[in-house]
């Protein structure tokens, strides 16, 4: 029994170390590639959870994983402001417009729904952890099926296990010199690491888009 | 002898000095160069969607450096960044560069034609 779990353990180093997510089943591609997106428009996210800021500080954040993908994503600032000055000012009333006043209106190929479930810091007695949680599905405005679907997190206390570290670590790190700079607060930091393992090209993740040099070769 | 020596030495450090540059720019190669220039763009996003965040006035200069800093290192601007500019101005009422600045998205990012079309159409009331 031992020796089974130790031959699992150090199964599962070994893809840790290759850099794979071997664990979850390959996400079936099939519409993905047939419809192959080139603008995506990410409506503001549900929020689930107690923190008001939630849905601003992912929403903030989604452009640039997508974008680098190879995406047009159309821009969040005037998307939220088009769907206030026709009387939507919540999330939830937002997801509810029909797929073809969306593609009417915005001209996107494809729609992002994402679900905040996560984001803030909780308090503990050994340690605190700041963890942000979000869930993501693309539907195609046009043929109306679902092309992708995912989850990603991110969290504070990944930093604090330093074995952990590799590149996903050092990603970590990285943004969070990059945006210490100008963000006071920490959930969004981890609001932006969260969003771009979300929305980023990987194993089982969004495909490349047009504008990337990658396009058509996952 | 010594001086087939030497040369052999010196054979040697020219393949290293090769096997570092070839290193080099695997090295280059491997980090993906990004297609645009983001700088402090999803920050200030951030700052303009939080009810305490900063005024439009600063919002707007520090896009200008942005934009400044993207064009002297000749990057690319994100998607939608010449439209976030396009928010700002006609939060300053500066209806004319807000309209300049959609047009800009446009000629850009032909993606965005149809909602560039829309928000223009819009304006020639004069809000969105």
């Amino acid at each position: 029994m031992m020796a089974r779990w130790s031959r699992l353990l150090a199964i599962s180093l070994a893809v840790a170390t290759l850099g794979a997510c071997a664990t979850a089943p390959p996400f079936d591609y099939t519409a993905f590639k047939r419809d192959r997106p080139v603008s995506m428009l990410v409506l503001p996210p549900l929020n689930e959870t107690p923190e008001v800021v939630a849905s601003y500080g992912v929403l903030s954040h989604v452009t640039l994983p997508l974008a680098e993908a190879g995406y047009y994503v159309i821009p969040v600032s005037l998307m939220d402001e088009t769907f206030r000055q026709n009387g939507l000012n919540n999330p939830a009333e937002i997801h509810d417009v029909s797929p073809s006043k969306l593609r009417e209106i915005f001209g996107a190929d494809a729609v992002v729904y994402i679900k905040v479930t996560q984001y803030g810091t909780s308090y503990a007695v050994v340690a605190s952890d700041t963890r942000v949680t979000v869930q993501a599905r693309i539907v195609d405005l046009r043929t109306g099926e679902m092309l992708w679907q995912g989850n990603a997190t991110a969290a504070s206390s990944e930093r604090k296990s330093s074995n952990q570290g590799g590149l996903v670590g050092l990603l970590v790190e990285a943004i969070v010199t990059q945006i210490v700079e100008t963000a006071s607060d920490t959930s969004i930091i981890y609001a932006g690491v969260a969003s771009q393992r979300l929305l980023s090209p990987r194993p089982n993740g969004v495909l490349y888009g047009p504008r990337s040099p990658d396009y058509q070769k996952d | 002898m010594a001086t087939v020596a030497t040369l052999s030495g010196i054979a040697r450090l020219i393949g290293l000095v090769a096997a570092i540059g070839v290193g080099g720019v695997a090295g280059c190669a491997q980090a993906p160069k990004q297609l645009y220039h983001w700088d402090g763009f999803q920050a200030q996003l951030y700052e303009y969607f939080k009810s305490e965040g900063s005024g439009p006035e600063d919002q707007l200069r520090i896009l200008d450096q942005q934009a400044q800093k993207a064009q002297a290192g000749g990057a690319a601007l994100p998607p939608g960044f010449r439209a976030h500019l396009a928010m700002i101005y006609l939060r300053l009422g500066r209806y004319g560069e807000a309209k300049q600045a959609l047009e800009a998205e446009k000629a850009n990012f032909p993606e965005s034609a149809r909602y560039m079309d829309f928000l223009l159409k819009g304006m020639t009331g004069s809000k969105l």
